[in-house]
C-alpha cells in the first residue's frame, strides 16, 4: 500500500473563550472547534468536506496549515509531523500546502498587480529565481488558469469574482505544492461561473496530480468533485466513505437527514416524500451533548448514545453511530411528528 | 384577474460609471395564491424589480412602466398610499434576517409596531397577536422567546421570526429575496417547508427570488428566468426544466452539479454576465451564447409566447435548441474575454447616487 499523502489522527482545535462579566481570574471556557478528527489522505486525491455551518469545517483547513493552533498529529508523507514544526521548519512545508479562500476579492491584496501577487510566493520559497525566470513563471501559471497573461499588470478590481478566483489558484500552483486546501471556493461564485472554476480545478488537479481538500456547504458540488467525502458535526467525524459510496447508501442518520434537504433541481422530484427533518437547532459548541454529537436530533437515539462517544469504525466506509444503517420509514415518520410539534 | 400585474417595467439607477438599465422592459403577472419563482444570477436585475414593486428603491433609482396590484397602481405611487399596501397588502422577506430586524428592539416591539401602526390594535393586543404568528412558524416557547432581542436567535429561527413578522397583518402576496441563501440546507429545507404550509394556510400569493434552481423545483409554480435585467423565459416549471426554451436556460440547468446523479464534466457557461454600464446592444447574453446568430448582436429579441403559458425572448430556432441539448456540451472558454470592469454592477454599487 501507498504511503498517505496525509496521516490525521485525533487533531483538535480549543478555543478559550472569556466568560462574559467574568472576573480577570474566572478560568475561560473550552469552545472544541475540532474535537478529535482521523483522516487519511492519498497523493492526488480529493477529499471532500461537508457540514452546516459551525461544524469545524474551516477551522480544521486552518489547523491544517498552521493558521491556528492544534493538537494531535499531522503527519506529512516525509514522515513530519505537521503539528510539532516550528514556524521556521513550516516554511518549508508551505510550499507543498497551499490555500485557496472563499471570498476571491478579499483575498487577494488590492494594492498588488496581478503578476506581483502570483509571483509573491514563487519569490518567498524561491528567493534564488531571477525577475526574467519569475515572470516567464507567472505568465505561463496564468495561461494554466485561464487568465491571459497581458492582465499581468492589472489589479485585482478590474476581475469578475471568478477571475479572481483564478487568480488565487494560480497564486496557490505556482510554487507546485502537492496539497491545496480548497475553503468554500465556489461558494460565492454565480452558478455558471461555479461550473467553470469547478473544471478547471479537477483540470488542474488531474495534469498536476495534485491533492485536494475541499471544503463546501453544497453537498452536490462535493459529490461532483470528490473523491472520498468526509461529513463533520460539531466538530467530530459522522462518516467517511468514497464518494459515491456516502452519497447512495450513506449510513449515518445525520449524513442521510444533511443529504436528504438538498434541492433537486428537478420538478418531478418528490421532496417532501424524501425529506428526514432535523429537530431543533445546532446545540452551543460550548456544551455540546454527551456522548454522540447528534443525539440530541437524531431519530434513532437511544440511551446508550448519551453514555458513550461512538468510534469510527469500518474499513472503507467509516462511521462514527453506535447503531448504524438506513433510516427506516418508521424512524423517518417519527422525526417528521417531532417537526410538526 | 391577476393579483398582481407589472407591465414593462424598467429600473434605470444614475451612477458615477453613467446610467445603468437594472430591469428592462419586464412584464409579469402573479395570480392570487400562486408561487412564481425569479431565478436569475448577481446583477440580472432580480432583486431591484421587487425593491421596484415594493417602492424601495435606492434614491437614485427611478422606475417606469406600471405595477398594478388588485388593479390599482402603485408604482410611483405617494408614500401614504404605499405604506398601506406594503405590510397590510404585500409583505417582503430578505436574505439576511440579522441585518433586517432592528437590533436595538426585542421581537415583541418590533411586532407588535407593525400591529398598531396598521392595525391599531392596543400594545397588548398586539403583543398577544405576535406570540401566536411567533407559534405559526414554529418557534419553540413563543411566549417566553418573545421578549428576546435578534441576536438571541439563530439564523433559522431570526428568519422565522421574520416570516412571522411579514405575515402579521395577512398580506395578499409575499416577496421573498433569496430566504434561504444565508441558511444551511437543513435549516434551508424547514424554512421552505413553513413557507409551503404558511401559504396554503393564509392563502397567499409568493414571489420567490432565488438563484438556486433546486429551491425553485421544488416550490414554485411557475419561473421567470432573468439575465441581464430581462426576462428571457418564463413557464410553468415543469416545461421550463424539462424543455429549456432559451440557451441560458439550458447553460443554467447544464451548469449546476446534481446530487442524485454524478456528470464527468460540468457544461459551463464560458465568460461573464455582461456589464450593465455598457449593456451588449443586442441580446444581452449573445456574447456567452452557443446559438448565436448574427441579428443577436444588433437587436434584442422580444419575449414572445411560444406554447402554452411559455414564453422566450430568443430569436435561435426552438428546434436547434432542442437538437442539440442530448448532443451538444457547451464548451469551456478557456481564454476569457477581455475584462469589463466592475462587472455585473451589484446592489451596493448602485446604492451610491
Amino acid at each position: 500500500m501507498t504511503r498517505p499523502l496525509l496521516d490525521v489522527r485525533d487533531l483538535r482545535v480549543t478555543f478559550h473563550i472569556r466568560r462574559e462579566g467574568g472576573l480577570p481570574w474566572t478560568p475561560p471556557r473550552a469552545l472544541h472547534a475540532v474535537g478529535g478528527v482521523d483522516f487519511t489522505l492519498n497523493p492526488g486525491e480529493t477529499l471532500g468536506v461537508v457540514g452546516e455551518s459551525g461544524c469545524g469545517k474551516s477551522t480544521l483547513a486552518r489547523a491544517l496549515i498552521g493558521l491556528v493552533p492544534a493538537t494531535g498529529q499531522a503527519e506529512w508523507i516525509d514522515g513530519r509531523d505537521l503539528l510539532a514544526l516550528t514556524p521556521r521548519q513550516m516554511m518549508t512545508y508551505r510550499a507543498d500546502i497551499q490555500m485557496v479562500f472563499q471570498d476571491p476579492l478579499a483575498s487577494l491584496n488590492p494594492r498588488m498587480t496581478v503578476g506581483q501577487i502570483i509571483a509573491e510566493p514563487l519569490t518567498t520559497h524561491h528567493p534564488g529565481l531571477s525577475r526574467a525566470e519569475v515572470k516567464d513563471r507567472v505568465r505561463a501559471m496564468m495561461q494554466k488558469v485561464g487568465l491571459l497573461p497581458n492582465q499581468i499588470n492589472r489589479y485585482p478590481h478590474e476581475f469578475s469574482g471568478g477571475q479572481c478566483q483564478r487568480i488565487g489558484i494560480a497564486r496557490a500552483l505556482i510554487v507546485e505544492p502537492k496539497l491545496i486546501i480548497c475553503d468554500e471556493p465556489v461558494s460565492a461564485l454565480d452558478v455558471s461561473i461555479q461550473a467553470q472554476v469547478i473544471n478547471l480545478l479537477i483540470r488542474l488537479q488531474r495534469e498536476l496530480g495534485l491533492a485536494l481538500v475541499f471544503i463546501a456547504h453544497d453537498l452536490s458540488v462535493v459529490r461532483h468533485i470528490s473523491d472520498r467525502v468526509m461529513v463533520l458535526y460539531l466538530g467530530k467525524v459522522m462518516e467517511i466513505a468514497a464518494s459515491d459510496d456516502l452519497y447512495s447508501d450513506p449510513q449515518h442518520p445525520y449524513t442521510q437527514a444533511l443529504l436528504s434537504a438538498v434541492p433537486v433541481p428537478d420538478p418531478d422530484f418528490d421532496a417532501v416524500a424524501h425529506v428526514v427533518p432535523l429537530a431543533g437547532d445546532l446545540p452551543s459548541p460550548l456544551a455540546p451533548p454527551s456522548g454522540c454529537v447528534f443525539r440530541t436530533r437524531c431519530p434513532r437515539a437511544q440511551p446508550a448514545c448519551a453514555d458513550q462517544v461512538p468510534a469510527l469504525t469500518g474499513d472503507d466506509h467509516l462511521t462514527a453511530c453506535h447503531f448504524p444503517g438506513p433510516l427506516t420509514a418508521e424512524e423517518i415518520a417519527r422525526a417528521r411528528r417531532v417537526e410538526a410539534a | 384577474m391577476a393579483l398582481l400585474e407589472i407591465n414593462d417595467l424598467c429600473v434605470r439607477f444614475q451612477t458615477n460609471d453613467g446610467e445603468v438599465g437594472a430591469v428592462n422592459h419586464v412584464s409579469l403577472r402573479v395570480d392570487p395564491g400562486e408561487t412564481l419563482g425569479v431565478v436569475g444570477e448577481s446583477g440580472s436585475g432580480k432583486s431591484q424589480l421587487s425593491f421596484a414593486i415594493m417602492g424601495l428603491l435606492a434614491r437614485n433609482g427611478r422606475a417606469s412602466g406600471s405595477v398594478r396590484f388588485d388593479g390599482q397602481e402603485i408604482l410611483n405611487a405617494p408614500p401614504r398610499l404605499l405604506n398601506r399596501i406594503r405590510a397590510e397588502k404585500i409583505a417582503m422577506i430578505f436574505q439576511d434576517p440579522m441585518t433586517s430586524l432592528n437590533p436595538y428592539m426585542r421581537v415583541a416591539d418590533q411586532m407588535a409596531e407593525v400591529l398598531t401602526l396598521h392595525k391599531g390594535m392596543s400594545r397588548r393586543e398586539a403583543v398577544a397577536e405576535s406570540v401566536r404568528m411567533l407559534d405559526a412558524v414554529r418557534i419553540p416557547d413563543a411566549k417566553g422567546r418573545v421578549r428576546l432581542y435578534p441576536h438571541e436567535f439563530s439564523g433559522g429561527m431570526r428568519q422565522r421570526v421574520m416570516i412571522a413578522m411579514a405575515l402579521l397583518c395577512r398580506p395578499q402576496l409575499l416577496i421573498a429575496d433569496e430566504p434561504t441563501t444565508a441558511l444551511d440546507v437543513t435549516v434551508q429545507a424547514q424554512i421552505m417547508r413553513l413557507l409551503a404550509d404558511l401559504q396554503r394556510e393564509f392563502g397567499m400569493a409568493m414571489i420567490l427570488i432565488t438563484h438556486d434552481l433546486g429551491v425553485v423545483a421544488g416550490s414554485c409554480e411557475r419561473v421567470a428566468v432573468m439575465y441581464g435585467g430581462r426576462i428571457r423565459e418564463s413557464g410553468p416549471v415543469g416545461p421550463l426544466f424539462h424543455d429549456p426554451a432559451h440557451p441560458y436556460t439550458q447553460g443554467l440547468l447544464a451548469a449546476i452539479p446534481r446530487i442524485d446523479h454524478d456528470d464527468e464534466e460540468l457544461a459551463a457557461i464560458p465568460g461573464a454576465p455582461p456589464n450593465m454600464t455598457r449593456p451588449p446592444p443586442g441580446c444581452a447574453f449573445e456574447p456567452r451564447c452557443p446559438y448565436r446568430r448574427d441579428e443577436c448582436a444588433a437587436s434584442d429579441p422580444a419575449l414572445d409566447p411560444f406554447a402554452e403559458a411559455r414564453a422566450r425572448a430568443c430569436f435561435a430556432p426552438l428546434a436547434d435548441l432542442r437538437a442539440h441539448r442530448e448532443t451538444v456540451h457547451l464548451a469551456e472558454d478557456e481564454a476569457i474575454m477581455p475584462v469589463a470592469a466592475f462587472a455585473g454592477a451589484s446592489p451596493s454599487t448602485l446604492d451610491k447616487p
